[in-house]
């Protein structure tokens, strides 16, 4: 904490006083103890002063309004001081609260991002004014961190905008909204073209508004929508929970639950009893594990990554200009897409025209969506498509500096394509391969130019998925490597660096969970309860249907070529229990989506239509479907899970703890209240020693495949955390 | 042991829940009252100044059915010094839960005549009126995963394996029995015409009733629960916990559910000694009552385990029993309880049920309770049983010997 004045004090002839948020310590305002200072002087001030004061202005000095809470001090808070942090919370509380009632009008004049605590302190305002500036985005994330805005968020958007829209538009989903978006959501009255004319009309505002006050603070105010004991609102109250955990597929996220709580329970009562409420439930999550665990993985490994942490020091930044893109199947559609979006130009190449025309038409199909949205115009449509040049001739790849093959995973196949592409690219150009499980190293060998191998693996549909995981190969040196997260932020993609291995990082630990669902079905398990033990772990989509889709003909070419692969290096592969379930599928011509039958029936469209009656034939449910543990059907995935990723990191696959957290969440669908594979063991209920005490049960009870590796166990034993 | 004794069993006709409905012109007080007036009518040896108490089961005790509608009542039907009264919610079987606690009121030898029984005027106090945490705090809700009752008895025929053509083929034979019944008189005696303040009848029959139901004009009805089920997320709140079953599927309509509408009931319970001093015949011995909590979500399973406790404390078995009285809130509930308890349809709800009748909530535990001692004087038979399910995951059983 810092006694510094983080608030600067400015009265014009008019008596309006502008307060000027401009923290000199950093780059940007946050809910700091000199916030919290500052704001205390500022509002005191307000009032010793309120005689000459006609009204407030408040604004910001840096490019942002304010960047929020402080997240280091948010996830610190455990039981011993949460007394303390609810004091603190409580008092910034009521220093806001002091402003909206000062008797003053007060506006907010937001000349860039005010997310969080930004917003909240806007919403203190009575009235809020954004300069129209591209970059900024209003909103409350809060939730993405596992956290509720606690700073009155809560209390002030549910009489700003009702119980309604306040939770589904703005609290529930933390929408971070453009400028012209949060005017149209109504966090936002009024947008200006200029600094000066959003102060201009800030001053006007107050001129004209002298008596101003908050909605909820006038005679007769009424919630939008109505509170709580409208009958209208109370008819349809009962679903709010029900639809919540619906959406949330029954994982295990406690901020959306209780932003619900806290703004239905703070409708029923007044604004400070609500703020109270408020505080009850924030204190809750903040002194929480989920929070901490969200706020590891989605604040400082995210910030680590996107600020390059994995960047070898000392390269110029080198963005590639002309990609080769090798098969223009779905990933090589999908690369072009998002390469050409990027403003890089796209070779598309296929053994046909057709075919490269094919994979061009996805660009066309995106392209015309967002046309007929309204979100791009016709001219920038055409100039993205203009960038993609569909040939079947390797001799139009000449003057690419990068390239992604994307043909089938076929390790021949994929050397006889480098061998045509390289000698025609650029001398220098970066080999990339979008292969997702064949060892990179053994790829290079069909290039001449091994340093300059490097994996790219994109995953499915690539223009929605977030993640590149990055493979470097034996010999892929620090620049190439350099060039690869340049090209991943170029296509705005969260890159994630892994040493070579079969199956790299991410498939290699789907695949122990989806081994781990399928085991179960052959164990007994009602195949209903395993989509419902995956999706209510925090999973996006069961394990069967995540098979069905994934196709488990795939599963035993890959099974195939592991443990070929094992016996030619002299060892043997042990079977896992999922492998017999995989090969009954197989055998019944049901390996998924593609075959038009898998785990689900699916109709002539392709429809998922429900659970293949079969199933209970082929895998007969034993015993007492009602008396399965879910919570331990739950955990062996989760655990299988974390288990590989603690041998990924043992033998060096993994080199940054925050790339397999990312990684798992935004690549594989690891839930993300556990903030990752390894944070879920550093955060796991009792530590890193409990989490291997499970592994044990579970090895013991289920087999070796669980048996934590000699890291997991030093870790344990020394009292560290990945 | 002090034995708790039925000496009266009256109850109003049932009549359509909704403003067209012949009782809606009716105050719930006025239900009351009338029976109030009734029992002291057919019982002229019943001295008023010994009943000690007036139970009353009311489910939404709020407006003109709130503050303690039971002394109200009595007050208003002129037991001015007596009938000190209460009003009690278990949820749809408060009216039996009042009899029960009168009996046991009389069995610990504390009070020897009680007034007990229920009142709902669901067109004029509609259901969920009193809100209530369960339904209505997210925090509890989400906690206890609340569902409705419907999205309840839909996952009850889906586990069961009953189909719509199962539930309406229940409902439609609930119609025809109800119907035979109404035909034969056999709710003459205790059926009470509601009567205005000149004395003008204003209702004197069931009204719910729709004879000539089949099986196919049922079918033709929609479920009532797969909207709220689907779009209020309902359904996945009850697969969350129900994990094994894949999709809830939704057969219940208006048709096959239990019957929106206004109606009350009253018993006059007392001890032996208490009736004889007063010259009143004992029509019935309560034998044993039992309540037991259920799994919430599914809430209606309530029934079976209830009668269960019952028979186990009256020392029985279910074969014992002559007639059934259980409650119809859905066809599923009823169709389980023959299966769990292996009792044939012959011997349950053998003069229709809710289904056909209407089930005025606070009400129907004491007039199902009254229907099974009438019938078994009817067909000279001994032991009854009346159970109910219960919000919340619940079940009320009383056993009754005709004496």
């Amino acid at each position: 904490m810092t006694d510094q004045n983080t608030i600067r004090w400015d009265q014009d002839e008019n008596g309006i006083v502008t307060l000027t948020l401009d923290d000199p310590s950093q780059r940007a305002n946050t809910m700091s103890g000199a916030y919290q200072a500052s704001m205390k002087a500022a509002v005191d001030r307000l009032y010793a002063e309120k005689d000459s004061v006609t009204g407030v202005v408040i604004t910001s000095g840096k490019d942002t309004f304010f960047a929020g809470g402080d997240l280091k001090l948010l996830s610190q808070v455990t039981d011993e001081n949460a007394a303390e942090f609810l004091a603190g919370v409580t008092a910034i509380k009521a220093d806001l609260r002091r402003l909206e009632t000062l008797g003053r009008p007060v506006v907010a004049a937001l000349n860039g991002a005010a997310l969080g605590g930004g917003l909240e302190i806007a919403l203190a305002c009575h009235h809020r004014i954004a300069l129209d500036n591209p970059k900024a985005q209003f909103g409350l994330p809060e939730v993405t961190l596992g956290l509720l805005p606690g700073g009155g968020g809560v209390t002030r958007i549910v009489r700003l905008l009702g119980l309604a829209d306040g939770l589904m538009k703005v609290l529930l989903q933390g929408t971070r909204f453009k400028t012209a978006d949060a005017l149209s959501v109504g966090i936002v009255d009024e947008i200006a073209a200029t600094p000066q004319e959003m102060l201009d009309k800030a001053r006007d505002w107050i001129v004209a508004n002298p008596e101003a006050v908050q909605p909820w603070d006038a005679p007769g105010y009424r919630m939008p929508g109505g509170a709580p004991s409208n009958p209208k609102v109370a008819g349809m109250l009962p679903a709010f929970p029900a639809n919540l955990r619906k959406q949330l597929k029954g994982a295990p996220m406690p901020a959306p639950h209780h932003i619900m709580c806290a703004a239905v329970e703070g409708a029923t009562v007044d604004i400070d009893t609500a703020f109270a409420v408020e505080g009850r439930y924030f204190v809750n999550l903040a002194k929480g594990q989920t929070a901490k665990n969200m706020i590891q993985a989605f604040w400082f490994d995210l910030n680590s990554i996107n600020a390059g942490g994995s960047r070898p020091e000392g390269f110029a930044p080198r963005p590639a200009e002309k990609v080769a893109v090798l098969g223009a199947g779905m990933m090589g559609a999908g690369i072009a897409y998002v390469s050409a979006r990027a403003g890089i130009d796209v070779v598309l190449k296929d053994v046909s025209l057709e075919a490269a025309e094919k994979g061009k038409a996805y660009s066309q199909k995106l392209l015309d969506k967002a046309v007929g949205r309204g979100s791009m115009t016709e001219a920038k449509r055409e100039e993205i498509l203009a960038r993609i040049t569909p040939t079947a001739d390797y001799a139009d790849l000449a003057g690419c500096d990068l390239v992604v093959e994307a043909v089938f995973e076929n390790v021949a196949l994929k050397h006889e394509v480098f061998g045509q592409a390289e000698p025609v690219v650029n001398a220098d150009a970066l080999l990339g391969s979008n292969t997702s499980t064949l060892p990179i190293t053994g790829l290079a060998e069909g290039v001449q130019r091994k340093q300059d191998f490097i994996g790219l693996h994109f995953f499915s549909p690539v223009d929605k998925m977030p993640l590149l995981e990055i493979i470097r190969g034996e010999q892929t040196t620090d620049a190439a490597l350099a060039r690869a997260l340049d090209y991943a932020a170029q296509i705005k993609k969260t890159p994630i660096v892994v040493n070579d291995s079969r199956g790299f990082f991410t498939s290699r630990v789907i695949g122990t969970f989806v081994n781990e669902a399928l085991a179960m079905l052959g164990e007994g398990i009602a195949p209903a309860t395993i989509e419902q033990a995956t999706t209510q772990a925090g999973y996006p989509v069961g394990a069967l249907q995540l098979a069905d889709e994934l196709n488990m003909e795939l599963f035993l070419k890959i099974r195939n070529e592991t443990r070929a692969a094992l016996e030619a290096a002299g060892r043997s592969h042990p079977r896992h229990p999922a492998e017999q379930v995989v090969e009954k599928m197989v055998e019944l011509g049901r390996a998924g989506r593609l075959r038009g039958a898998g785990f689900f029936d699916y109709d002539e469209n392709g429809k998922r239509t429900g659970l293949w009656p079969g199933l209970a034939e082929v895998f007969p449910i034993a015993g007492d479907p009602g008396a399965v543990d879910l919570t331990e059907l739950e955990e062996r995935m989760l655990v299988i899970e974390a288990v590989e990723s603690a041998r990924c990191v043992e033998e060096g696959v993994i080199v940054q703890t925050a790339d397999a957290n990312i990684g798992s969440i935004m690549g594989i669908g690891f839930p993300p209240w556990t903030g990752g594979v390894l944070q879920y063991i550093n955060g796991y209920p009792g530590g890193v020693a409990a989490f291997v005490a499970r592994a044990d049960q579970f090895a013991d009870k289920y087999g070796e495949r669980f048996t934590p590796n000699p890291l997991l166990r030093k870790k344990a034993e020394n009292g560290e955390t990945f | 042991m002090t034995e708790a004794f039925v000496y009266d069993a009256v109850r109003t006709p049932r009549g359509r829940g909704k403003a067209t409905g012949s009782l809606h012109g009716t105050k719930p007080v006025s239900l009351v009252v009338g029976l109030i007036d009734e029992v002291q009518k057919r019982n002229p040896g019943l001295d008023p100044a010994q009943i000690e108490d007036v139970i009353l089961g009311v489910v939404s005790p709020v407006g003109e059915q709130g503050a303690d509608i039971a002394r109200t009542a009595a007050l208003a039907a002129g037991l001015e010094t007596s009938g000190a009264g209460f009003q009690l919610n278990r949820f749809c079987a408060s009216g039996l839960e009042a009899v029960n606690i009168a009996a046991q009121k009389v069995r610990s030898g504390w009070e020897d005549l009680i007034l007990a029984g229920g009142v709902e005027s669901m067109s004029r106090v509609p259901m969920g009126s009193d809100g209530g945490p369960w339904a209505m705090d997210p925090e509890t809700a989400y906690a206890t995963s609340f569902v409705p009752q419907g999205v309840s008895a839909d996952l009850i025929a889906t586990m069961e394996g009953f189909s719509r053509d199962d539930v309406d083929l229940y409902a439609a034979e609930s119609q025809t029995r109800a119907g035979k019944a109404i035909a034969n008189g056999a709710f003459n005696r205790s059926l009470v015409p509601v009567v205005d303040i000149n004395g003008q009848v204003v209702l004197d029959h069931d009204e719910f009733p729709r004879p000539g139901t089949t099986p196919e004009s049922l079918g033709g009805l929609k479920p009532s629960f797969a909207g709220i089920g689907d779009m209020g997320g309902f359904d996945a709140v009850a697969l969350q916990k129900y994990h094994w079953v894949e999709k809830i599927n939704h057969v219940h309509t208006p048709g096959n559910s239990s019957g929106i509408v206004d109606g009350a009931s009253l018993m006059i319970i007392g001890s032996e000694q208490a009736g004889a001093a007063m010259g009143l015949t004992p029509r019935a011995r309560v034998v044993a009552t039992g309540v037991v909590g259920t799994e919430p979500t599914i809430m209606l399973t309530g029934p079976a385990p209830s009668a269960r406790k019952a028979l186990a404390k009256a020392g029985m078995t279910a074969d014992q029993i002559d007639l059934f009285e259980v409650n119809e809130a859905f066809a599923a509930v009823v169709m389980k309880f023959m299966r769990d308890m292996d009792v044939p349809h012959e011997k349950i709800n053998v003069n229709g049920g809710a289904i056909a009748l209407g089930h005025p909530l606070g009400a129907t535990g004491a007039m199902i309770l009254g229907t099974v001692i009438d019938e078994l004087e009817r067909r000279d038979q001994r032991f009854g049983l009346a159970t109910l399910c219960v919000g919340g995951g619940m079940g009320v059983a009383t056993i009754v010997e005709r004496l």
